[in-house]
Order: C-alpha cells, then sequence, then structure tokens
C-alpha cells in the first residue's frame, strides 16, 4: 500500500514538474516556448538605432507611428533568407492591398554588419523589390547585436563555411516598442492578423 | 564502495572538464555526455542493491522518478538551456547521476520482469522516435545546433537503437537452461 502511495506521489511530482517545464506541454522547444513568453510578457524591444539601406538611421523602439514586421536576415545568406525575403514581399503586397501602408513598417534586419554594408543592404532590397517605402533593409550596429538578440530571442550560430544558421520567424512590434508576438516566416496570413491587433 | 564512488567521481569530473568539447557536437552532448552522467550516478549503487523500504517495493517510485528526469532531458529546451545558462548546466550535471543514474539501477533491482520488459519496449521506441524526429525534422529542433548536426545525431540515435536491441534481444536466443546453470552456479557457491 505504501508502495502504491509513493508511485503516486512520484507520478504527481514528475506530472507537475514536465508540466511546468513545457509551458503546460505546448512548448517542447526553445523556440516555440520564446513565443508563448512573448505573447505572454509583451517585453519591449530595445530603442537600438538601425541604418536603412538608403542611410537614414531608423528607430526601433518606443514612440514610432507605425507597427513594426522585423526579421533577421545576413544577406550572403543563400537558403532561407531569400525564401523569408519573398514572404515579406507578399506581406508587403498584402499591406498595400488592405490599404495598412501608413501604418505597418517591414524591416529586414542584417545581424552581419562587418559584410552587410550600405551597398550590400540596397542589392537585398533590389533582389525582393523592398523600395524603403514600406519595406527597408537596415542593418543593426555591432554594439547593439547581442542585446537586440537577446530581446527577440534570435540565435546565430556559424555554420563554419563562413554562414550562419538562425532561427526565422517574422516578429510584431507594436507601436508602443513592444514585442507583441512571433510567427513563422512563411505565416503571411497570421503576420498580417497578428499587425492588425496592434492597431486597433 | 570506495572504488565505484571514485570511479563515478572520475566520470562527473571528466564531463565536466570537457564540457566544451563534448557539448560542440549534439552527437556527443547527448549520446556520450548524458548516458555518462547516468552511468556515474548508477555506479554509486553497489550491484543487487534492493532496498528494503514498503515504498520502494516493486520499484515502481523510483522508475518513475527517474523517468521523469530521463523525459525532462529528452526535451529539446532543457539540452538549449543547459549550453545558455550556467544554472542548469549544474542542474544537468547533478540531477542526471542522482536523479536518473540512482533511482533507474534501485528501481530496477526490485522491478517485475514484466516491467522491465515494458520499459525496454518503450526505451527502443523513444530512441526510435527520437531518430526519426532528429533526421527528419525540416526545421532546428535545438537553436544551439546546425540542422546537419541535427541529421548526425538521429543516425546516432538509430546506430544506439541497433546496439542496445542487440544487447537485449540476444539473450532470448540462449537455451532457457543456459540461465538456469548460471544462476545455479552463482547460488550455490560454497560457503
Amino acid at each position: 500500500m505504501k508502495a502504491f502511495f509513493a508511485s503516486i506521489a512520484a507520478a504527481v511530482f514528475g506530472a507537475t514538474f514536465l508540466w511546468n517545464a513545457t509551458d503546460g506541454l505546448s512548448a517542447l522547444t526553445t523556440e516555440s516556448a520564446r513565443r508563448i513568453a512573448v505573447v505572454r510578457d509583451n517585453p519591449y524591444v530595445p530603442d537600438v538605432r538601425l541604418e536603412t539601406m538608403s542611410g537614414e538611421m531608423e528607430r526601433l523602439g518606443v514612440d514610432r507611428k507605425r507597427t513594426v514586421v522585423a526579421e533577421f536576415i545576413y544577406t550572403s545568406c543563400p537558403t532561407i533568407c531569400r525564401t523569408g525575403g519573398s514572404y515579406f514581399a507578399r506581406l508587403r503586397n498584402q499591406i498595400v492591398a488592405e490599404g495598412l501602408a501608413d501604418q505597418v513598417r517591414l524591416i529586414s534586419i542584417s545581424f552581419d554588419p562587418e559584410t552587410d554594408r550600405r551597398a550590400e543592404l540596397t542589392q537585398y532590397g533590389n533582389i525582393h523589390d523592398a523600395d524603403g517605402a514600406i519595406w527597408t533593409v537596415a542593418r543593426a550596429r555591432a554594439t547593439d547585436l547581442p542585446r537586440l538578440l537577446e530581446a527577440f530571442g534570435v540565435v546565430v550560430i556559424s555554420d563554419g563555411f563562413g554562414g550562419f544558421e538562425h532561427n526565422t520567424a517574422m516578429h510584431i512590434v507594436s507601436p508602443d516598442g513592444r514585442l507583441r508576438s512571433v510567427v513563422d516566416f512563411d505565416d503571411v496570413a497570421g503576420a498580417l492578423r497578428e499587425a492588425r491587433k496592434t492597431l486597433q | 564502495m570506495m572504488w565505484r564512488v571514485t570511479i563515478a567521481a572520475l566520470i562527473v569530473f571528466a564531463c565536466i572538464a570537457f564540457r566544451h568539447v563534448l557539448e560542440r557536437d549534439p552527437v556527443t552532448h547527448i549520446l556520450v555526455q548524458l548516458p555518462l552522467l547516468i552511468l556515474s550516478g548508477a555506479l554509486l549503487v553497489p550491484p543487487n542493491t534492493v532496498l528494503a523500504y514498503s515504498w520502494s517495493k516493486g520499484g515502481y517510485a523510483l522508475l518513475i522518478i527517474a523517468v521523469t528526469g530521463i523525459a525532462f532531458w529528452m526535451l529539446p529546451r532543457s539540452i538549449d538551456s543547459a549550453l545558455s545558462s550556467d544554472l542548469v548546466e549544474v542542474a544537468k550535471f547533478v540531477s542526471l547521476p542522482l536523479f536518473i543514474g540512482v533511482p533507474l539501477k534501485l528501481g530496477w533491482a526490485s522491478a517485475h520482469p514484466i516491467l522491465r520488459g515494458f520499459l525496454k519496449a518503450e526505451a527502443l521506441s523513444m530512441l526510435g522516435v527520437m531518430a526519426f524526429l532528429y533526421t527528419h525534422a525540416p526545421v532546428r529542433i535545438c537553436n544551439s545546433y546546425l540542422v546537419s548536426d541535427q541529421e548526425r545525431l538521429g543516425y546516432g540515435f538509430l546506430i544506439v537503437i541497433f546496439f542496445v536491441s542487440l544487447l537485449w534481444v540476444t539473450p532470448l536466443f540462449a537455451p532457457r537452461n543456459a540461465f538456469r546453470n548460471s544462476s545455479a552456479r552463482t547460488s550455490s557457491v560454497p560457503a
């Protein structure tokens, strides 16, 4: 009988422990855990200045007029950043079609400022038809990078061939500078829905 | 007893000393370092130790604790956290020996053969799920490792399943009286 109760106690403890460790069985990976945390906490993003492809300094943090949808890239990326760029282009088209052009800002942020100078940013913008009006390509200063990536939960690791692997997603930042939601890099409808929520 | 504790301590020490090398690659992190830490805990328990407490009868409570620990360290986010947080990293070196190795060995000793068979089948199928997951996932499961690394990890799991199932299945083909003889031998050792 004691063995039975001890087993029940162990099972209850184990289940509670694993429930907490997985946010109620909803997040088994760091990526899903971060998305849940973003929706729950709406953390402020650091108020850094980004250098855009047109040479302007653009603030990312508070007091913006527009909601920002940001993605993290490096322009020499041969794979996922290109695909991500084409989804960003689709999102831009949707924003124009729905008349949200003056309310939503798209920024592709490079985390490789050493390689990505203005010329590279501009070229990346040209490839994806980002003209700077709604969608701009920018780079973060090297000194701002650690806290910027930390705040957005982006982990960048070297792939050993001069490139990087990184988690790619669309990050929705409301005009008050808070990170509201993170959606898959190809979830154009989701990004639009989450951006709309910040405008109400 | 003394030499068991010494070897266990040496293993843990080696896992800590070489952690940067071991943890750089998910294959050595998950398929070498973690099992070694569990092994070091198991070494602390002398062979054939059966706890005589009534709460530990059948080994159920102990095995549930061990399985909880294994489940936690199977989570990709736990592996990521160990790499990004010193606190979780320390917890890894403490919890794998003490909350998996020790209760697994103790619980196993008093577990019914059917329960052992069930756990073995579960272990093999879980390893299979891991192998499939890591070889087929289109996205990075651990933020800390490359996709190509996690694929190698998947094949690593496959190799582990092969050898573990070989280890567990081979005895089933041995003639039955071979076991009877060997157990008779050990129990009939003259005093």
